[in-house]
Order: structure tokens, then sequence, then C-alpha cells
């Protein structure tokens, strides 16, 4: 793994660019520049700022630079058996860690070992001052100052820069299996929230084409009995299954319709909007390949509480996230003038403004 | 009065307040009771009490505050550590303790949607016959209230495996000092936008006041067991902990208490622990009855490995309760030893614990004052207890003065100055040692974001510039630690 410091010339670049009100694109491995809206400004490539930092197996914390690829660090974490408890997608092989956490993307564990910002304890930051900034730290508890660490996360950088990020990392679980049944998606829906509401080695949860999928995760006698009571059969290679749905390398994502990313409370019965559905989250994240106007699947979606991403195809040129409430939306340009009053980072990456 | 409020005379003050006169207290008597939270060092005296009833009363209140310029301090049921509800002799104390009901029980999403008012226990027990229970469990637990919960980002002995208050809720509604209501966060599992969520978290009252709260409900482990292990020395006891982690056990508690915290919890409650050991660690895992078979004996076997002289295993729920009893008593234990003491609340890598340790315990020697020790130890959170009696002049000062080197030797070792109790006004003067001056001005720019005239609980959490100047102790990078005399570690 290379080690290389780039924080200076970074900082240089966003100073420049805050001096000369020139807007600027961030990106690591440019794995996920397909997600939100296109944006302009010059490239700042953070893909060469690479290397970890600090990682001590038995503190549970690892440090890392933001252009460190992810597949380094899971190996890495692997050698000690442990693992990114929010299973970040690898888009492709290019994934660097800074933009798994300025996206904010969690896969199949995320109702059941947490999110990406779950598991942000620090973040290094340069503002659109070009100042370098660091938050939160690399302990388990910390409330000192707010939580700027997991408010960057997820703001497709449009906040600052991120330089190095410290995670929180759990132990791998000794044995994994996966079950299969065939099962409606209403049913699924209904099955996922009563299994939930038990104390169930789960680990993931998610349905297609009338089959539910199930991961359970500890040791051997405990899945064995989980799989006792749960009484499905066994998927072969069921590991492959979720790193296909995690990567979406799954044919459900190989279409050409539009692909909405809809998140909603889990036990939400099925959506009457036409189109082909994945559910995934045990009910809360669910994926849908539909030329339905995004109107509609906006309108809808947000009748049951939830909100709608146009996560690839279909028409980008308007709103790509649910467009917010006025009043919350003017709380989030004046987050976004505090943290880079020029607005030169990511603009419009996330919402036309900010 | 605040130097920018346009109304100085109380009287006038509340005449044009649109709330009912129960809602208001003005008499010295009433307001006395609301002079300091559980960090009783400060306090100070009210300008004025009003515990509204309904939202629109504390929309009506924070508008009419913002509009004379008047500053407002929340306070939830006063427990916390730090002094974050101190009040302001020219302000309001806004109570939110009226706001005490649970709204809705969502058992298919597992949530529940309670009013900030509402107790951190009363929540698990309200939903304890559905099977579930919310996992945040600060020692307050029986007393505190969930908005305060939220405004703390409040721990408690589970964190490592469940985390904070932040890993646990799901949504929000505050009231901006302008009088806006805004709904954060949502009953999916993620919302559109910034995660204002995580930021309001732990904002210590600076940012909104919380009128509501959703709350995570998780399913009641079906079996927990707990093992309590004596050591000769700290040291080993931290080594087990490292070891237990490394084999990829994640315990639901993971606690050490050193042999002053010992001994006085044993008098006290009569735990059963081992009153000449120099360390004890409580080790509590949960799970289903399969898993936790397997790993307890694991643990079991790598606790005498490493060194503990003695292993226990609590056979029935009622000697668990006992175990445990006595760590939750620890900081009453030590209330009885001594006059007053002081409960330090900051964060280290764990690896450090035994320096840290070795190092608070030659000043205590220094500055004649006893110090007990109760460590999350799962998380790297300390309460290093000071021992001091307030009636000796200048002891509350020397105390004072040892805490804070304390909490600047957490700073030095990659660790925080507040792990779970928040800052507020008790380590104002830390923060100017743990950040910078453009992090400390970037946290004025998100408050100003929120609160432009500075009037929700202003003088907390966040220091000015200027008074980290006159504190006198800037933030240091990592190779010119404010601790030259002592080696690096």
């Amino acid at each position: 793994m290379i080690q290389q410091d780039l924080t200076e010339p970074l900082r240089d670049r966003i100073a420049g660019a805050c001096a000369g009100r020139t807007p600027v694109s961030i990106r690591g491995g440019n794995s996920k520049s397909f997600y939100g809206h296109p944006c302009e400004g010059e490239s700042v490539d953070v893909s060469q700022h690479t290397g970890v930092l600090e990682y001590e197996p038995s503190e549970l914390v690892i440090h890392a630079r933001a252009g460190t690829a992810l597949t380094d660090i899971e190996n890495l974490l692997k050698q000690n058996r442990q693992m990114l408890a929010f299973e970040p997608p690898h888009f492709s092989l290019t994934s660097t860690l800074g933009g798994a956490v300025a996206s904010g993307l969690a896969g199949p564990g995320r109702p059941f070992t947490g999110s990406v910002r779950d598991a942000v304890l620090g973040v290094g930051l340069i503002n659109g001052r070009g100042e370098i900034l660091n938050f939160g730290g690399r302990v388990m508890k910390n409330v000192a100052g707010y939580d700027v660490s997991r408010l960057v996360t997820g703001a497709l950088g449009t906040l600052g820069l991120l330089t190095d990020v410290s995670l929180k990392v759990l132990p791998r679980p000794a044995s994994e299996y996966t079950l299969q049944q065939v099962c409606s998606q209403q049913d699924a829906i209904l099955r996922f929230s009563q299994w939930m509401a038990k104390p169930l080695p789960l680990s993931a949860a998610c349905w297609f084409d009338d089959h539910l999928y199930l991961r359970l995760s500890g040791t051997e006698t405990a899945i064995r009995q989980a799989q006792h009571q749960l009484g499905d059969t066994l998927l072969e290679q069921g590991s492959e299954w979720w790193t296909a749905i995690r990567d979406q390398q799954h044919v459900f994502f190989q279409r050409q319709a539009a692909l909405w990313r809809l998140s909603v409370p889990p036990a939400t019965p099925p959506l009457a909007i036409p189109g082909e559905w994945l559910i995934d989250w045990a009910g809360g994240q669910r994926w849908l390949s539909s030329d339905e106007p995004a109107e509609t699947v906006r309108r809808i979606t947000a009748s049951v509480g939830g909100h709608a991403t146009l996560f690839r195809n279909g028409d980008r040129t308007t709103d790509v996230f649910q467009p917010l409430p006025a009043p919350l939306f003017s709380l989030h340009r004046r987050l976004k003038q505090a943290l880079d009053p020029k607005g030169i980072l990511n603009p419009g990456r996330m919402y036309k403004g900010l | 009065m605040n130097e920018t409020a346009d109304i100085t005379d109380r009287d006038d003050f509340i005449a044009g307040l649109d709330l009912p006169a129960h809602c208001v207290l003005s008499e010295d008597s009433e307001l006395r009771p609301y002079e300091c939270d559980g960090l009783s060092a400060y306090h100070q005296v009210p300008w004025l009490v009003l515990l509204p009833e309904t939202v629109q009363q504390v929309q009506s209140i924070l508008g009419y505050c913002h509009q004379h310029k008047v500053p407002v301090v929340a306070r939830g049921a006063g427990t916390g550590l730090s002094g974050g509800a101190l009040p302001l002799a020219n302000g309001v104390l806004l109570s939110l303790a009226r706001f005490n009901s649970i709204l809705d029980i969502d058992l298919d999403n597992r949530l529940a949607r309670v009013q900030p008012g509402v107790r951190n226990l009363a929540i698990s027990q309200a939903v304890a016959q559905h099977g579930l229970y919310y996992a945040p469990d600060p020692s307050s637990q029986i007393a505190c209230s969930i908005g305060g919960n939220v405004a703390e980002n409040a721990g408690g002995v589970h964190c490592l495996k469940y985390g904070l208050t932040v890993h646990n809720i799901a949504a929000i509604k505050i009231v901006c000092m302008d009088g806006e209501l805004l709904s954060i966060g949502s009953h999916a599992l993620d919302s559109a936008g910034y995660d204002l969520l995580a930021l309001m978290t732990g904002s210590e009252g600076l940012l909104g006041v919380i009128v509501e709260v959703t709350v995570r409900l998780l399913p009641v482990p079906e079996t927990a067991q707990v093992l309590l292990a004596a050591f000769d020395s700290v040291e080993t006891a931290g080594h087990a902990v490292a070891e237990i982690i490394s084999a990829g056990i994640l315990p639901a508690g993971l606690e050490m208490m050193d042999s002053l915290a010992i001994r006085a919890a044993e008098d006290f409650v009569h735990a059963g622990y081992p009153d000449d050991a120099a360390a004890i660690l409580l080790c509590e895992l949960d799970g289903t009855r399969a898993e936790v078979e397997t790993r307890i004996s694991e643990v079991q076997e790598l606790l005498t490995s490493m060194g503990a002289r003695e292993v226990r295993l609590a056979h029935d729920d009622q000697e668990r309760q006992k175990f445990w009893a006595g760590r939750k008593a620890a900081f009453p234990a030590v209330g009885r030893i001594s006059p007053d003491y002081y409960c330090m609340d900051g964060t280290i890598p764990r690896k450090h614990l035994g320096k840290v340790l070795s190092t608070i315990s030659q000043w205590s020697s220094e500055y004649d004052l006893p110090v007990a020790n109760v460590f999350h130890a799962g998380d790297g959170n300390l309460h290093p207890l000071i021992l001091y009696d307030a009636n000796k002049a200048g002891e509350l000062e020397r105390t004072e003065e040892f805490g804070g080197r304390i909490l600047e030797l957490c700073i030095a070792v990659g660790g925080t100055i507040t792990g779970e109790h928040g800052v507020g006004m008790e380590k104002i003067d830390q923060m100017c040692v743990q950040f910078n001056e453009n992090e400390l001005q970037q946290f004025h720019a998100i408050k100003q974001a929120f609160d432009p005239h500075g009037l929700l609980n202003p003088g907390k959490a966040i220091p000015t510039l200027a008074r980290c100047a006159e504190f006198g102790r800037m933030h240091v990078h990592g190779s010119e630690l404010p601790f030259p005399e002592l080696e690096r570690f």
C-alpha cells in the first residue's frame, strides 16, 4: 500500500480555488461519478493521498487517508478478522475510503450493524476556506464540539474535502450462512418486521423475484439454532449473493430504466408504483426500476414517510434527491455557507444552490 | 440583562409573553431549585423559569425571546454532569419537564415517538411487554430525560456494542431560536440532505430546542451473562480487555474499577467484590443463548490466561444484578467516603490506560487529593472521581486544576476531554486545548447558521477565542505536547 501525504497540496488547491472563486469537483476513485448531479469545476483528485495512518485491531479503530483504496482497507481488516460494519459498495476496484464516506452509501448489513456515519469517529477536512480542520477523534466516545464528522458524512463533498477518516470497525462474525425461501413481497416485508423484533442473529434481509434471502451471522451453534427456527433452505455461495446486491452487480441493476432508491419505514407495505422491485435492508431500502414519472415516485414515497433518490439512469436534469421543505433547505444553505462561504466545493452535486 | 436585549424589566417581559400564569416562575423561592443541574459546583439563579406545555408555546416563547434578544437555556431533567443547563442571570430557563408523554409506539418499525421530558428508562418500561427496549442507558436513566440525552449524546455502559444516543434515534423535532419548527430525520433509515440529526445530537442546546424525539427500539437479547474478574494490577486488567476485543468478541458491557472504587462500592452495596484486588473487570455478553454460551467460556479462559487471579460467573439473574449493583453505585459509593467528588469524563485509546492511570495516581499524591477510577473499558471512557472537600479553602480550585490536567492528558494521548457528559460550562477551557482557532471558528460559524444572535445557551460548549486567549492554553499539535516533562506515549 502506497503512503503518500498530499494534505498540503490539496489545501493549496482549495485555498486557491477559494481565492479565485473557482468551483472544484472533488473525486476519489471516480467509481460514483454517476451519483448525484454532475458538477462543474476543475477536478481535484484525492486518490493519490493514501495510506493507513493508524490501525490497532484491539482498539477497533482504523484511521486512514481519504484516497486509500477500500479494497486495501478491507483486506487489512480481514487479515485481522475485522470488517467495516456498513459494508460500503464497491462500484469499481478504484473505490476509495473518502468516496465511501462522502457518499454515505451502505450495504446490506446497514439495519443490523449501522450506517456509514454510525461508524465514523473523526475526520480531517479541508473546508471551503482552504483550512485544514480536525473533528471527532480516534476513540469510540467523543462529545466535544459539534459532530461535524458525521455532518459531512454523506454530504457528497459539498461541505469539505475529506483528507482522512477514522472509523470504528467490528469483529468479523465467526460464521455466516444465507437462507432463502419462496415468498411474496408483501409476506417478506411482514416477516422481516416480525423477525427484526426478535433476538435472532440476522445480519442482512432482502427480497427479489418471489424469494426472500436472510443472512445469519455469529457462532456456528447460534446460526444452526436460528436456521432451525426459521426453517429456510440454505443458499450455497451466499456471500456472493450479498456482494452482488451490495455492488449492484446483480442482474436487477443492469436494466436500462431509471433506478430509484426508496428509503422508507421498513414495515411499509409494498408500494403501488409500477416497475420491478428489489427490497433490501429488511424493507427499509427499496430499489425500483421504473419509467414512471419522478413526480409519481416521489409523491408516493413521501406519503409513507420516505424519500426517493434517482440513483442511476433516468432524467437527471431535474432533482436527483428528494426536494427538501423550504425552511430545511434554507438551513442547508446556511450550513453550506458556514463551511464553504464561496460555494466552490462540488456546487450542485447534491442540490442546486448547495 | 444581555447587552443586546431591548427589554430588561422582568414584569414587562412576562406581560408580553403569551403564556398562562402557571407556566411562569419568577419568585425567588420558585427559581432557586433551577440554579444548577447535576454539576452542583456551578450555580446561578435564573432570571425567569418558563414551563411551556405545548410545542406552540415553545415556538412563541423562542420567537418572543428572539425578538427581544433575550438568551434562553433549555433544561430537561437537570441531571447533566457538565453544567450544560446552568441558568443565566439575564436569561430564560426553559424547562421541558411538562413534555412527558409517550406519543406513539410503532411496533412494526420498532420506533417510539416521545416528548423530550420522558425519562430514559420509562421508554424501555413502556415497551418491555413487547420484548423491546431502548439501548442507551446512562447511569442516571431513572431520572434523566430523552431530550437531554439527545442534547448531550448520552452514553452508558453498553456503548461499545450498542452505540450512543446518536446511533439509537431516528428523528427529532426542534424549535429554532426564531420560533420555527423543523422536522429532522425520518422514520426510514436515512433522510434526504445533510445529516442534521447527527449534528443536533450532542449540540448541548446551542442550535435548537428539542420538542420531540423518535427513538429506535431493539429486541431484548435472549440472554445476558456477566463475568467478574479480579486482577492484581490495572495494567494486567487493561491487557485482558485488549485480548477480549482482539479475539473478536464484542461484549455488551466491559467495565473496570480500581481499588479505591472497588472498596467504596463494596462497603456501600456489598456486591461481593474482592476488596483487596487492584482492579476488577465486569464483562457482560448478550445475544442468543447458543452464542453467549460459546463466548462466555472463551472469555473465561482468556481472562484466566491473561492473569486474572479470580474469575466468577454470575449464575443467575439475581447474581448478575448484584455484580452490576456495585458498578452502578460507584458514584454514590464514592460520595459516601468523601464530602465531595468531582467526576471527570475523558476518553483515551485503551492502550494508554496503564500510563494514564499511573500519571493520575502520581498527580493524586502531588495534589493530595485521592482519586477513584471507574472506566468504561470497552470504549476507553475514563471516569476518574477526584475526592475533595468544598468546605476546605482552595480545595475545589485544586481539584479543578487537577481535573483540567487529566483532561489535557487525555488529549495528549490521542483522546478527548469528554466521552459522554458534554462540555457544558465545566470543560469549556479545555476545548481551547483540544481544538485550534480555525476549528473553533468553524463551530461558531455552524452556530451562526442556526442562531445568528447567539441566544441559545450562550457561553457553553464552544469557547470564544477571547476566552481561550484568557485561559492561556493553546491547542497543541502532535509533536508539541502540553506536558514536556512526560514521556511520549
